[in-house]
């Protein structure tokens, strides 16, 4: 039975089809069921990250890693350039006899702005790579969204699927162990 | 047969909630405290107390800013006193939060989600107590700030000086104090986008909902998530080792006897940890029992932290008796005079209370039951935090009072000033950690979900190893 929740009448204004499981392991044999008839654009929404889930629904390893080290090798360059230019090149003035730059002494600063700059590549990163912040999204309006942070575990079939059909989705969603599937508008 | 598997499938796979749990009564549980109509009146007596002493700690600053830093009671020979004792002591604090945070994730060790929202926010406080005393004890702080960081200004005309261990401490400590902000944070928005949907539609909920960025769950979200995550906490492993070493090095560079050792960056590691396990403690210790939390920060949980701390106060005490090894095995006469003078000198108390507090009083955790008695570890979490501020007053003013030259030895007294702030950090300590545990959850909701998701599973593989060999003993010796 599809039911609409917000009356959205063309396959172009939906997000998808959206049911719910009742925990993570139901949620999971759902995915590998609804795989198997070729559906490929699945999004789970859970409550806390679930190992394998990834590789279940054929989701590519984050790329992440690989902007937190550009990031932090930055912070390291431009720690031991902006040293070299203030102690031995714009203000040069020897303490306690030491030399005017050293690569030596240059650590600790260094290694720190790699440090701070990598945090900040992780955080903004990630916010970067999953479009957040972000206002609205359709997901929120299916029935038990509010549940997905609690103890909801959620999959949607989303309409740019090329098999996406409401109905059938809806039935697909039902045939494996959803409850409250519904079409929900975008 | 059976009743050994079920012992060895409790060993191995311990649970690290009390009781029957779904992952609802996690969530109901843990917002619940955030969502107080009223907060009860023992969280008000208690914020009007730390409120007033934080009221005293900005008394105390607007004085010391009126008057100068002679209202401490530093002067020569004793140029760094309580204030710099005060800073080591607090950023030693902050040092749990991150191992449990960062070093005990990577260790995969799942316990630490009980504790570890609590002791990231502890960490985030006390590195906020510590800044305060170097920036104050530079007398002008909005000034300190061109002294500090390179920003190109007129008012100096040139730059800092990069080659001294001092000038690292500036950088070590914010960046740890906004690394710490940052990985609090990134733990922070799944819980965040929870309490947004349990709130009803007003400002709460446009708080937490612009604090959760949107945060919606999805699995293509969590997968940058826990990449975020894994990398933070990689990142802040090596970065927590090197702040202590590095405030460790504004005294091990130095030529003072008792403060020139290479001992100091991992000693001063060690203790970090082994006071911040005990502040950790004390707050979870007053939390859990106020806030009713006893079945997810369990006894297991704080016999857990009892070791590290036995552990860390062992190596402490390891330190301690290397210093006097090597001071006697250099044969320096400054540096042996220094640690005698340590024992015996004028400030024999402070290194009594130190030895006792720190190298005594914790071996008491190897007894199982000391472990596990919450008395018994209130009173030694205590302990072990005076023992440690008394680790940084005997390393700094004891090697100071008396160093090569007799005609200018001095004895270092507190000022009113000096106590009154100290006491004020408490202040801003408590009153941000009370407002903390009554605004944003002070347990990881989603990751203890998480963990318990874990812990089913390992239990369902158990116990379908344990059917299937019932069926096997059955079979094999005709046991019903």
């Amino acid at each position: 039975m599809a039911l609409l929740n917000r009356t959205a009448v063309h396959e172009g204004d939906l997000y998808g089809a959206v049911g719910e499981f009742n925990d993570e392991n139901e949620l999971m044999e759902a995915i590998a069921q609804i795989r198997r008839q070729g559906y490929s654009k699945l999004e789970a929404y859970t409550p806390f990250p679930i190992h394998g889930i990834d590789d279940a629904l054929g989701n590519k390893p984050s790329k992440l890693g690989w902007f937190v080290v550009c990031c932090g090798l930055t912070g390291a360059t431009a720690a031991a350039t902006f040293l070299w230019w203030t102690s031995a090149v714009d203000y040069p003035i020897v303490v306690g006899g030491k030399p005017l730059f050293a690569f030596t002494y240059s650590i600790p600063i260094m290694f720190e702005l790699m440090i701070l700059l990598s945090a900040f590549g992780s955080l903004y990163g990630m916010l970067g790579v999953n479009r957040l912040p972000r206002l609205y999204h359709p997901i929120f309006n299916y029935t038990n969204a509010d549940r997905i942070n609690d103890d909801g575990f959620v999959l949607a079939i989303e309409a740019e699927d090329p098999q996406f059909d409401a109905e059938e989705c809806v039935r697909v969603l039902e045939s494996a162990g959803a409850v409250n599937a519904e079409v929900v508008a975008k | 047969m059976a009743d050994l598997a079920t012992v060895i499938r409790e060993e191995c796979n311990p649970p690290m909630l009390e009781g029957e749990m779904s992952y609802h009564d996690i969530t109901e549980q843990i917002s619940s405290i955030t969502e107080w109509k009223k907060a009860p009146r023992a969280w008000w007596i208690m914020i009007s107390f730390t409120g007033t002493l934080l009221l005293l700690l900005l008394t105390m600053l607007t004085y010391l800013v009126s008057r100068g830093i002679g209202v401490w009671g530093n002067n020569s020979p004793v140029g760094w006193a309580w204030d710099i004792t005060n800073f080591v002591w607090w950023i030693g604090i902050g040092h749990a939060g991150t191992l449990i945070s960062a070093i005990l994730f990577l260790l995969r060790q799942k316990w630490r989600t009980a504790i570890n929202r609590a002791a990231e926010a502890m960490t985030i406080f006390a590195v906020a107590c510590a800044a305060i005393f170097p920036l104050f004890h530079t007398g002008r702080p909005w000034r300190a700030v061109y002294w500090l960081f390179p920003i190109p200004n007129t008012y100096l005309h040139m730059w800092q000086n990069y080659k001294s261990p001092l000038e690292w401490d500036v950088f070590a400590v914010s960046t740890y104090g906004t690394v710490s902000i940052l990985f609090w944070y990134t733990g922070l928005i799944p819980d965040l986008a929870t309490l947004r949907d349990r709130s009803a539609p007003g400002l709460r909920k446009i708080i937490y909902g612009v604090l959760a960025l949107g945060w919606r769950g999805a699995s293509t979200h969590w997968k940058h998530y826990e990449k975020a995550y894994m990398i933070l906490a990689g990142i802040s492993t090596p970065l927590v080792l090197s702040v202590h070493t590095i405030v460790s090095f504004d005294f091990a560079v130095s030529v003072i006897p008792g403060w020139h050792t290479t001992i100091f960056p991992p000693y001063f590691v060690a203790g970090a940890v082994f006071s911040g396990f005990a502040m950790v403690m004390t707050l979870l210790i007053l939390s859990r029992w106020a806030l009713g939390l006893e079945n997810i920060i369990t006894i297991r949980h704080l016999e857990l932290m009892n070791k590290v701390i036995l552990a860390t106060g062992t190596i402490v005490g390891y330190a301690y008796a290397t210093e006097f090894f090597i001071a006697w095995y250099s044969g320096d006469t400054y540096e042996r005079f220094t640690f005698l003078n340590r024992i015996a000198g004028p400030y024999w108390w402070a290194w009594w209370t130190m030895t006792i507090c720190n190298c005594v009083i914790p071996q008491f955790f190897w007894i199982k039951k000391m472990r596990r008695n919450i008395a018994v570890m209130f009173i030694i979490s205590i302990t072990t935090n005076i023992g440690m501020w008394f680790e940084r007053f005997v390393i700094i003013v004891l090697s100071l009072h008396r160093d090569f030259m007799p005609s200018a030895w001095g004895y270092f007294k507190p000022t009113l000033v000096d106590i009154g702030t100290y006491l004020g950090t408490f202040g801003l300590f408590l009153t941000l950690y009370l407002l903390f545990v009554r605004f944003l959850p002070m347990i990881a909701i989603s990751e203890v979900k998480g963990t318990l998701s874990a812990q089913r599973h390992v239990d369902h593989i158990y116990e379908h190893y344990l059917e299937a060999h019932a069926a096997e003993a059955q079979e094999s010796h005709g046991i019903a």
